[in-house]
């Protein structure tokens, strides 16, 4: 079809999709569409990784991102019943230097990306790295000290989120 | 390859019928065996021992009267149901409910797909499974439907806790693989795998009962609390795809739990009974009987079910909460440990 793959159109698609709902998310009033709107960009980056190989990935992002940590930022979104009246305008002098910050950037962005189509991609690994056995082995063999110290980070968080939850330290 | 692609379609339609099927009969079902646990009759009207019942009630929703209300976002109050009965289906693709046979020279699969991360899946849709509740609930403007729906959601990431753990440990148990085709596979030559992990299978089927929102896991729609719940302004065909996409999440769930712990369409003895009426590897009839076993799995795990729905009270919230962090999430992780200990020390299947 027009000289591209099914992948590419798949990319193609995918991405303008991821694009176009990653916009709507900033430009919605309403939180709780904005919400939705992340929770669609997410599904259409699953599919990037699908298109990548990494399956595990994939779904894990599905779980994790849309299945879980979207549904709790729904969950408060709902409980605090934000909408238009409520949220506070916005002085003319924060709006120009949001758009200057902004535009700083994007500039600071294009100029590390500027050359980057000269650069050589190195593969590492085979093309099959993100099936979950050989994605296991590269965590649990090459990796396992990285990964251990990212865990005993993870726990430190939770436990952390724990005593700032609770109501009072006995 | 037009072969394989005529007969996806074909498998694709009658999955896509059995579910709807049973999903109808089993709220028939649910009121014969309420009646027979009541010791009353139940639907006795409509045809044969209240047969058309099934067909009565969904005529009724259809002709109903659907109310919109007013101040409601009438997108995200359609998205809701629709959202709910389409994520219901969504896990049933994976069940494979027979064994491979062969037709014309071609190799075919009960299945519609296996994917190598399937158990994976399995959590992710039931992960998302809870969105069609929670735009439902919210796009009511409804303080009832409101608190159901944020009920809903919080019981659902916390039961998810739980029976992803004690997935795990199923995992290690079946050599480490998390498709359900190859987990299947492995208990048909050994023992099923609820002798391996009774503790885990608890607590998944308890997750299970938790995750489909059925009693004694119905906060979310408790009607002396909070009304209806979620679904306190749904009416006609909107309440009708709530309640459809719950029975078809209880087979699905059903069907997963038959074929995870029970060996799904394996039964005892199957090599011989095969051998015994004479029928041959990759014959179709061996896959329609294994289909039929699955089924009959099913459909015992649905009354079982629906035995828990009609026995035992609904839990309070906090003794809801209590139950999901406090009593299964450790039991899981319990389980966890003691399963790696024995795959390592006695079964010998993992190398140090």
């Amino acid at each position: 079809m027009l000289g591209y793959t099914i992948t590419q159109w798949l990319f193609g698609i995918l991405s303008f999709l991821a694009i176009m709902f990653a916009l709507m998310v900033v430009f919605t009033r309403n939180p709780i569409n904005s919400v939705l709107y992340l929770v669609l960009t997410f599904f259409c980056i699953a599919g990037h990784y699908l298109l990548l190989n990494a399956q595990f990935l994939a779904v894990v992002h599905i779980v994790v991102y849309a299945g879980a940590i979207m549904v709790l930022f729904l969950f408060v979104i709902m409980l605090m019943n934000l909408n238009q009246d409520t949220e506070p305008q916005k002085t003319v002098i924060s709006k120009v230097v949001a758009a200057i910050a902004g535009g700083l950037l994007l500039f600071v962005m294009v100029g590390a990306l500027r050359g980057s189509e000269q650069l050589q991609i190195k593969q590492y690994g085979h093309s099959d790295i993100g099936l979950v056995k050989n994605l296991g082995n590269v965590l649990f063999h090459d990796f396992l000290f990285p990964f251990e110290i990212a865990s005993v980070l993870l726990l430190a968080a939770m436990v952390g989120a724990i005593m700032i939850g609770k109501k009072e330290i006995k | 390859m037009t072969v394989f692609l005529i007969y996806k379609a074909i498998l694709c339609v009658l999955i896509f019928a059995v579910s709807l099927g049973v999903a109808a009969y089993a709220t028939w079902w649910e009121r014969k065996f309420a009646a027979l646990l009541q010791d009353r009759k139940g639907p006795n009207r409509a045809g044969p021992l209240g047969l058309f019942q099934p067909l009565a009630d969904g005529g009724k929703m259809f002709m109903k009267e659907e109310i919109i209300p007013n101040v409601s976002n009438k997108f995200l109050f359609i998205l809701g149901p629709s959202l709910f009965l389409f994520l219901s289906f969504l896990t049933g693709v994976l069940i494979p409910w027979g064994k491979d046979f062969t037709y014309d020279g071609h190799a075919l699969a009960l299945q519609l797909t296996d994917i190598n991360v399937g158990l994976l899946y399995i959590l992710g849709v039931t992960s998302i499974a809870v969105y069609g509740i929670i735009i439902g609930g919210w796009a009511s403007n409804n303080k009832y439907s409101l608190l159901g729906a944020v009920r809903a959601s919080s019981q659902m990431i916390s039961y998810e806790i739980a029976m992803g753990i004690s997935i795990i440990a199923l995992v290690i148990t079946a050599g480490g693989t998390l498709s359900f085709r190859e987990i299947l596979d492995t208990q048909d030559a050994g023992l099923a795998n609820i002798c391996y992990q009774p503790l885990g299978f608890l607590i998944f089927f308890i997750c299970a009962l938790a995750e489909t929102n059925r009693a004694p896991f119905d906060l979310a729609e408790c009607e002396t609390e909070l009304v209806g719940g979620y679904h306190t302004e749904y009416s006609a065909f909107k309440l009708g795809a709530f309640m459809f996409g719950e029975y078809i999440n209880m087979f699905v769930s059903s069907a997963i739990m038959a074929g995870l712990y029970f060996g799904g369409y394996n039964f005892p003895f199957a090599k011989e009974f095969y051998h015994m009426i004479g029928l041959e590897d990759g014959s179709a009839w061996i896959s329609l009987i294994g289909a039929g076993v699955y089924l009959i799995k099913t459909f015992i795990f649905i009354s079982v079910f629906m035995w828990i729905r009609w026995t035992l009270p609904r839990f309070r919230y906090d003794q809801l909460m209590n139950l999901g962090w406090r009593v299964l999430i450790p039991l899981s992780l319990l389980n966890l440990a003691i399963t790696v200990l024995v795959e390592i020390f006695i079964r010998g299947t993992i190398q140090l």
